[in-house]
């Protein structure tokens, strides 16, 4: 086995414990310190990919910001381990089928029609971060504006939403 | 080199566990970080995608940049969410998504 594929296959189990194990912690801080393992062994497959500068967005945005906002909430609402409830039938006998009815359809798609996408010519070739913002600021400028928007008003939502009643 | 195809069955799998951790937790922050882990999975699969296109063509690096968009989106999203979260566990005094039915019949 080639080494790029035994650092494939150590950051995808990774990833696959770190899920699996989001799902099985009964505390939330314990799943969300999962899926910080799963992000990370992401932004290692990103790297393993050639795309550095998604990697490091990974690292910095998801890893970074967006956890840390989590375990933020996650504090300050004391949240404590969850109560089992079953107030849904439908979720507790026929989520579990559905779901792995899910995963299967989805993998043996990708197995019958990933077979006609071709592999990577090239080694560990890394993605020019240059390209890509050129790319960013010109075909994708539009888009790239929108977002700007989008980001505006997430904060004013959110500063709206968690603002405490007045009078 | 990694066949794209294992990127895109690890995809899958991230996926699925994600799908059955949005149905059988309750904790309604546990569920936001499920929606997390399958936009991640996404997002594996945009970059494997993008990586598998040949280096001629024009349009190999357009994946990455939807990558960068959804995780754009991602962070939006969570700040709009979380500020959810926090006022319905101020209303309700409860994290359990059982528990906040209001619209059920």
């Amino acid at each position: 086995m080639s080494a790029p594929l035994v650092i494939f296959f150590i950051l995808a189990a990774l990833a696959v414990v770190g899920a699996v194990s989001l799902i099985l912690q009964k505390h939330p801080i314990h799943s969300a310190l999962s899926l910080i393992v799963v992000m990370v062994a992401l932004a290692g497959l990103y790297l393993l990919m050639g795309a550095e500068f998604v990697a490091a967005v990974q690292i910095i945005v998801y890893g970074g910001a967006i956890m840390v906002l989590f375990v933020f909430v996650i504090m300050l609402l004391n949240a404590g381990e969850e109560e089992r409830t079953d107030f849904s039938k439908l979720a507790k006998f026929g989520g579990l089928p559905l779901a792995l009815a899910l995963t299967g359809l989805l993998a043996a798609t990708m197995t019958r029609h990933g077979a006609s996408v071709p592999n990577p010519e090239t080694a560990g070739s890394l993605a020019p971060t240059g390209q890509i913002s050129n790319l960013l600021f010109t075909t994708f400028v539009y888009p790239f504006e929108l977002t700007s928007f989008l980001i505006l008003v997430a904060i004013m939502g959110a500063l709206v939403l968690a603002q405490r009643e007045k009078g | 080199m990694v066949p794209t195809q294992y990127y895109l069955i690890l995809s899958a799998i991230l996926f699925g566990l994600g799908v059955v951790a949005f149905v059988f937790r309750r904790n309604v922050i546990t569920i936001f970080m499920s929606i997390e882990l399958m936009l991640n999975a996404v997002n594996l699969s945009f970059v494997a995608f993008s990586q598998a296109m040949p280096a001629i063509r024009s349009h190999k690096l357009d994946g990455q940049i939807f990558v960068l968009f959804v995780i754009v989106v991602a962070a939006a999203e969570a700040a709009v969410g979380l500020g959810i979260i926090i006022l319905t566990a101020r209303n309700r005094q409860s994290l359990n998504v059982e528990r906040v039915n209001l619209l059920k019949l």
